[in-house]
């Protein structure tokens, strides 16, 4: 993130820094591409800044471009790509459960890794309620196609949100049948090994260095 | 006789909104014994389960484990000595992980370090799910998460398990599994079931209610021949079974 967007070299260093992660971490290229996908919105609108920018303009096959705008378009296009494609790789290469574990040792506060951890575990139940109930719905001659037939499915999220809502109920009396009393036990925590440091540290590291050179050269 | 591991005595109770859920309701349950608790929906059962940990309070009677009376003081000792196994397992265990889940208990009571990690593994190969220690709850058959649930009480030493229907939605194969891990748990049990063959396999004594009074108490197998009694508190066993040819 902290290359200067002048430095085209050192992004496609960090690039190739980033694919030698991926390949390293034997991900499937279609499981990295399909995750890629989040980022076409934000693509669109890079896209659209060169024909909005201000300033001083350039032309390019016929067509005036503003020389900011294209600089913007490039620094979205580049830092959205090599930052998504680094959180993929943390994602797939850690599972849940130790990054929030992670967290807590980071002293990110209890509360706060106590909710994702909530989440994390209620989501699929949720979202597996959410689907059987629109499985029942089309069961039932329910296909929405418009906007004005969303009318059942937004009820549906209501009563998914009042149900959600009394089993946390139910969670907390399992909770404080074992003795909850308002601060979440540490379990399972371990620090991490020389080698997780390395080998954790070692991608950050060639980063930053690459940055440094970039601004040093840059100079 | 030694103390009762649990002893309710004129236990009554309404909820605010006027209805009386509980009323006069005995119970005794000694130690080692394993008690069923039978009857229609809406009996009060689940209501009793949660007074027998003081997550409610009665209105009037009292509720004693192992001695130990509920009160405001005595309330987190009472939680340690009463394992609460509730009936859908996904409320019961909320960790990221199955052994994080186990030590939930244990942890609140201040156990840690070695002592912690052999209360989980003890726990967890009671009831056959060692092997999912580092596993999410949601990954487990229904089967498995119910066996999990058990151990996330077992972990806190209890006197007494109680558990809330256990055999709710379980294949024939996993239901068997919980029965002989049930059966090898030495450990006093009460369990709420619908499930009357169930009671008989592993209850040698059941109790009635109804109403939110208990109306019966015998050998289990007295209960379930008792035609009358069955039928008046909307009890029904399966088609032409029959309790005293069961072989139990």
């Amino acid at each position: 993130m902290a290359i200067p967007r002048q430095a085209f070299w050192a992004h496609a260093l960090a690039a190739c820094l980033l694919l030698g992660v991926v390949i390293l971490a034997e991900l499937p290229p279609a499981f990295v591409v399909k995750r890629m996908l989040v980022e076409i919105p934000i693509l669109i609108f890079a896209l659209l800044l060169p024909f909005y920018g201000r300033g001083e303009t350039t032309e390019l096959a016929g067509v005036t471009l503003s020389v900011e705008g294209l600089w913007g378009a490039w620094t979205i296009l580049a830092k959205a790509t090599l930052g998504l494609g680094a959180s993929i790789v943390l994602s797939a290469t850690t599972t849940i459960p130790d990054l929030i574990r992670a967290l807590e040792r980071l002293r990110v506060p209890n509360v706060i890794t106590a909710v994702a951890g909530f989440m994390v575990r209620y989501l699929d139940i949720v979202a597996g309620e959410f689907s059987r109930r629109r499985i029942a719905m089309a069961s039932r001659g329910y296909e929405p196609r418009w906007f004005w037939q969303a009318g059942p499915l937004a009820q549906s999220a209501g009563s998914l949100f009042i149900r959600s809502f009394e089993r946390g109920e139910r969670v907390h009396h399992a909770m404080v049948a074992r003795g909850f009393t308002g601060q979440m036990p540490l379990y399972g925590d371990r620090a991490a090994t020389g080698r997780e440091w390395v080998g954790g540290l070692s991608v950050p590291t060639a980063a930053l260095v690459l940055a440094a050179v970039a601004i040093i050269v840059l100079r | 006789m030694s103390e009762p591991s649990l002893e309710v005595s004129d236990l009554s109770f309404s909820y605010p909104d006027g209805h009386q859920a509980l009323k006069d309701v005995e119970l005794h349950v000694h130690h080692g014994e394993r008690v069923a608790l039978l009857g229609p929906n809406g009996a009060g059962k689940t209501t009793l389960l949660l007074h027998l940990n003081g997550i409610l309070r009665p209105s009037s009677g009292t509720v004693r484990v192992a001695g130990l009376e509920i009160s405001d003081e005595s309330v987190l000792e009472v939680r340690r000595r009463v394992g609460l196994v509730f009936q859908d397992p996904d409320d019961q265990l909320f960790m990221p992980t199955v052994g994080q889940d186990v030590a939930f208990g244990p942890a609140n009571f201040g156990v840690e370090g070695i002592e912690l990690d052999n209360l989980v593994i003890e726990a967890l190969t009671a009831v056959s799910m060692l092997d999912a220690v580092e596993r999410a709850p949601h990954h487990l058959s229904y089967g498995e998460r119910r066996r999990v649930a058990i151990a996330t009480v077992l972990a806190m030493k209890p006197e007494v398990i109680v558990l809330d229907e256990p055999t709710s939605n379980l294949d024939p194969a996993s239901r068997r599994e919980l029965v002989e891990v049930l059966h090898h748990l030495p450990i006093t049990q009460l369990v709420v079931t619908h499930d009357l063959p169930f009671a008989l396999e592993l209850c040698p004594r059941s109790l009635v209610m109804d109403g939110g009074h208990i109306v019966a108490g015998d050998a289990t197998v007295e209960i379930l021949s008792d035609e009358t009694l069955m039928k008046a508190h909307r009890l029904e066993l399966p088609y032409r079974f029959d309790p005293k040819d069961a072989g139990y």
